[in-house]
């Protein structure tokens, strides 16, 4: 697989992942994700204390050429924002699962993570979508 | 994808791992694997290669050819000499523009126009309708390949297959007739990113010739492939007008401040005369100016521009500028408010970012 899919987490069919992380979850973009937008030039972050519902758009994040929302993977209440990001963007491109995370919501429903793809389902997902495209 | 065409080049595209897409009916690379900044910088430090084979191509040739042009475009056409290229709009009786094109004079019979895409059918009936005297017109935009080679080694790459002189050749001028590596072709120093550079047009069956000798030579040279969207931001960081965003059917050249290319005393009467002559004098409510991010943001096109809570204008291109490291835009404004604001706002998502008022071009090359 050309992409990193990291095993442990969920994936979302906007190609968001959540990390879960006792009761909370770390949300940022899959590395697919960051690869199809191309170079990132600016994020839009939650508030934190937000709710953010899940699908429903919680940041967005932009790269030269195009505008794009981050879903929510579930509902919750966002408790921390990737700051540095505001400042570094591009951070999201070189390291999309580690210093590119961009905010950690408090999950209210863990079924609502249970639904979400894990790794070999999300790869197949992606394959699926490559081949949709051309 | 039903009606959609490809260049020759298509293959090499696909072979160097391209992103293909659907523009204006035309399947071309937006981007290549190095990204578009990459290729920004490519182009602004070495040199790129883009295939811009969707262009169309005119030919207007007879004894009435020049007087026929006159009538056509606002600019003047009756200073160009042989192997020399302007730019002109065209336009529409009311100012509107029909399109921006580029006018090769090969002899005072016969010119070559270079045309947007998107507008090459509407350009054609245009150009029809308006016909008289003895002056032939001849699509030929099926026919032709085009390349563009920009940076600044761009003439030493074109130099290794041709032996007509490209350091003789002036910015805006042309040979026919040349061989490129053995392709007939025709060579002019122009492009549409604000670097030095060369187009290169010859006929389909050369064309894959024409790319691979062009590679080759470039191989020593750091040529890399460059796609559309790169494309896109050269021409805005050089304040390159686009057709669709800075002239339109409603937007006429003056309001896009190309006022160096209407020629509004022309001594013949020409299409848009009397509209263009009538806007200078009673003032434009509506003109292009550049605006620079004060805060990290993106302005887009059609994004609001307002000076506090009043609406004063639109963004026609924005974008990164990976030149300037800066977040850039083109934007028509009330000229009266533009004159006395040095800062105003662009309206993202219903946030305010604040801009200022800059001049352009925003990148000029050395």
């Amino acid at each position: 697989m050309k992409y990193n899919v990291i095993e442990g987490l969920k994936y979302t069919r906007q190609h968001e992942y959540a990390r879960p992380e006792d009761g909370a979850a770390v949300v940022g973009l899959s590395d697919y994700a960051q690869d199809k937008l191309g170079e990132i030039v600016f994020v839009e972050l939650p508030d934190v204390g937000a709710e953010v519902e899940a699908g429903k758009s919680a940041a967005v994040i932009e790269s030269v050429k195009a505008v794009a929302d981050l879903y929510a993977p579930v509902d919750g209440k966002v408790t921390e924002v990737n700051e540095a990001l505001l400042d570094q963007p591009e951070v999201i491109n070189q390291d999309p699962y580690g210093e590119g995370w961009v905010f950690k919501v408090e999950v209210k429903d863990e079924s609502q993570l249970e639904k979400l793809m894990d790794k070999p389902t999300y790869e197949e997902f992606i394959i699926k979508e490559e081949e949709e495209e051309e | 994808m039903g009606n959609v065409k490809k260049t020759p080049f298509y293959e090499k595209h696909v072979a160097l791992n391209g992103k293909i897409i659907d523009y204006n009916g035309w399947l071309l690379p937006v981007q290549f694997p190095q990204g578009l900044v990459e290729e920004v910088h490519d182009t602004r430090k070495r040199a790129t290669i883009f295939d811009v084979s969707h262009m169309g191509e005119v030919s207007v040739e007879g004894k009435d050819a020049e007087a026929y042009l006159q009538k056509i475009l606002v600019n003047d056409v009756s200073k160009l000499k042989d192997n020399a290229i302007i730019y002109s709009p065209v336009c529409y009786p009311d100012g509107g523009v029909v399109d921006d094109i580029l006018i090769y004079r090969i002899n005072s019979e016969n010119f070559f126009l270079v045309v947007n895409a998107a507008n090459t059918d509407k350009d054609y009936e245009w150009f029809q309708e308006n016909l008289f005297g003895d002056v032939r017109l001849q699509n030929l935009s099926p026919e032709y390949a085009q390349i563009a080679l920009q940076g600044p080694n761009s003439k030493s790459i074109l130099q290794e297959l041709t032996d007509i002189d490209l350091d003789g050749m002036k910015f805006y001028r042309f040979q026919a007739d040349v061989s490129v590596a053995g392709v007939n072709s025709i060579v002019s120093r122009t492009g549409y990113t604000g670097e030095d550079g060369f187009e290169v047009y010859c006929k389909n069956e050369g064309a894959q010739a024409l790319w691979d000798a062009v590679w080759e030579a470039g191989e020593k040279k750091e040529l890399r492939p460059a796609g559309l969207g790169s494309r896109d931001v050269l021409r805005l960081e050089a304040s390159l007008p686009l057709y669709g965003h800075e002239l339109s059917r409603e937007i006429t050249p003056l309001q896009a401040g190309l006022n160096r290319f209407v020629a509004l005393d022309k001594p013949v009467p020409f299409n848009g005369q009397e509209a263009l002559q009538k806007q200078k004098q009673e003032g434009i409510s509506r003109k292009l100016f550049g605006l620079e991010m004060l805060e990290r943001s993106v302005p887009r096109e059609g994004y609001p521009v307002m000076a506090g809570d009043e609406e004063i204008g639109w963004i026609s291109s924005g974008s990164y500028s990976p030149t300037l490291e800066k977040f850039i835009a083109m934007a028509f404004m009330d000229p009266e408010v533009a004159k006395q604001e040095e800062e105003v706002q662009v309206l993202i998502r219903k946030r305010l970012y604040r801009a200022k008022i800059t001049k352009m071009p925003f990148y000029r090359r050395d």
